[in-house]
């Protein structure tokens, strides 16, 4: 807009054209006494339509991006699903009386993505999801080992890894005694070794 | 009057070529100019453009494999359910119980050979320098398209649902855990969180969005299918428009070196 003149008389002119023909009209239609009409107040050329481009326009355009954002914002939220066809996160596996020592509990393995292991009188939840990429290990009864079949990482009882590619242990799952005195493990808090987050109270429970 | 001149001068006809056969130098102009499927193709090409030695015809193999995808896709489509249910079973009677079956192979050997041709064609063109400008966007362009075939080519993956679909999932999408600030195991992420919560958790990061839940199941599985059978074809085809579009407008397919 840094030429605004131009096109601001050529507009001028038919406002003072229709100016001209009423004041030309106006004194044989009434008597010289009365006085000719007040000029109007001196407008700006073309402050209408400026008016109407910064200020009109300007809150059409700002309501239309606003609204084109949210809806754009909205649309990504979308994707976000709000109801999970999953188990929750925490569930109860049974009183600790029931875990052998030394036994690697499956049980809640497919469902779950967790085995609850006893070491002694210590009982922990471990992930059984593989530290390389992810994917599930199985466990080997006679190796005594977590074996994960997609790179060949093995991982102890414990969930410290000694062979193949995992570049850390098994990462383990808060476990407490419930009000009913059964195991409650809650996958939302995890532990990780590396951290030395394993000797929190929270990561082990004794029998 | 022989009956193929009565074709020629039918309405019909006349209709659909609005001019004579392409015998003379502007009729070949005309016949290019107004076809629609004719028309991202230039009127005129260097000799060198149509050396086989020079373009190895690998981007119109690109092209036609794609063609090929979308044609031997959409018939696959008529068979196969993307649920947890129905998805591996209706891999496996393509095979076994539908008649050309085979149809799948070809869609999967043609995916193979289409990441193929699509990298001999880059090498070919960087090899060439056709990157440089005045091509420099097309390039960039090109490097969209390579992409896109790549994500394409991963989501199909998926889709069998087979032991291998599964985990080459799981593998490739736990790369979005460690997406900066967006990924939950990322760098940054745990900036992102209003009075001790984080905003990105596993429930809420790229990879959940991806994947439509925590893990690879029938969520990833409808949205890997969507995306491989709507959304990155109509991407592609519209990037491949403009590919062809900007050969012609860049100057044609580049001369010797």
């Amino acid at each position: 807009m840094s030429e605004p003149t131009k096109p601001a008389e050529t507009t001028a002119a038919s406002p003072a054209g229709t100016a001209g023909t009423a004041t030309a009209a106006a004194p044989s239609a009434t008597p010289p006494a009365v006085p000719p009409p007040a000029k109007p107040p001196v407008k700006k050329p073309g402050a209408d339509r400026r008016f109407f481009l910064f200020t009109w326009m300007g809150i059409a355009w700002t309501t239309f991006c606003a609204s084109m954002a949210a809806m754009a914002l909205g649309t990504v939220r979308f994707m976000f699903p709000n109801v999970l066809a999953e188990p929750p996160s925490s569930f109860k596996a049974g009183v600790p009386g029931g875990y052998e020592p030394g036994q690697v509990v499956e049980r809640y393995k497919q469902e779950q993505g967790v085995w609850l292991v006893r070491e002694g009188n210590t009982i922990f939840a471990l992930s059984t999801i593989c530290t390389h990429l992810g994917c599930t290990p199985n466990w080997l009864e006679n190796e005594q080992k977590f074996k994960c079949p997609c790179h060949g990482s093995g991982f102890y009882k414990n969930g410290i890894n000694f062979e193949g590619p995992a570049p850390r242990p098994l990462e383990r799952f808060k476990i407490s005694i419930a009000d009913d005195g059964q195991l409650l493990v809650d996958k939302s808090k995890k532990f990780q070794h590396e951290l030395g987050e394993w000797g929190s109270p929270d990561a082990s429970v004794q029998v | 009057m022989p009956l193929g001149d009565y074709v020629r001068n039918s309405q019909i006809w006349k209709s659909i070529f609005r001019h004579p056969a392409p015998k003379d130098r502007r009729n070949r102009v005309v016949v290019m100019l107004t076809n629609f499927f004719l028309h991202l193709h230039p009127v005129s090409i260097r000799k060198q453009g149509i050396a086989l030695s020079y373009t190895w015809c690998m981007g119109g193999i690109t092209f036609f494999l794609f063609l090929v995808e979308t044609v031997t896709g959409v018939l696959l489509m008529f068979y196969y359910r993307p649920t947890l249910e129905h998805a591996y079973n209706d891999i496996i009677s393509l095979g076994q119980v539908t008649t050309l079956g085979v149809l799948r192979e070809l869609h999967r050997w043609g995916a193979h050979a289409m990441v193929i041709a699509i990298w001999l064609h880059m090498y070919r063109v960087f090899l060439t320098g056709s990157y440089k400008p005045p091509r420099e966007f097309n390039w960039t362009i090109g490097v969209i398209l390579l992409v896109l075939t790549l994500l394409l080519s991963f989501t199909g993956y998926l889709l069998p649902w087979d032991q291998l679909a599964i985990w080459a999932i799981t593998v490739g999408s736990n790369m979005a855990r460690a997406t900066p600030l967006l990924g939950h195991e990322g760098p940054g992420a745990k900036l992102l969180n209003v009075g001790g919560v984080d905003l990105i958790h596993s429930g809420s990061d790229a990879r959940f969005a991806l994947l439509g839940q925590r893990f690879v199941g029938e969520m990833t599985l409808l949205r890997f299918y969507v995306l491989h059978c709507v959304a990155l074809p109509l991407a592609a085809a519209l990037l491949i428009a403009i590919h062809f579009w900007r050969i012609r407008k860049d100057g044609g397919i580049s001369g010797p070196l």
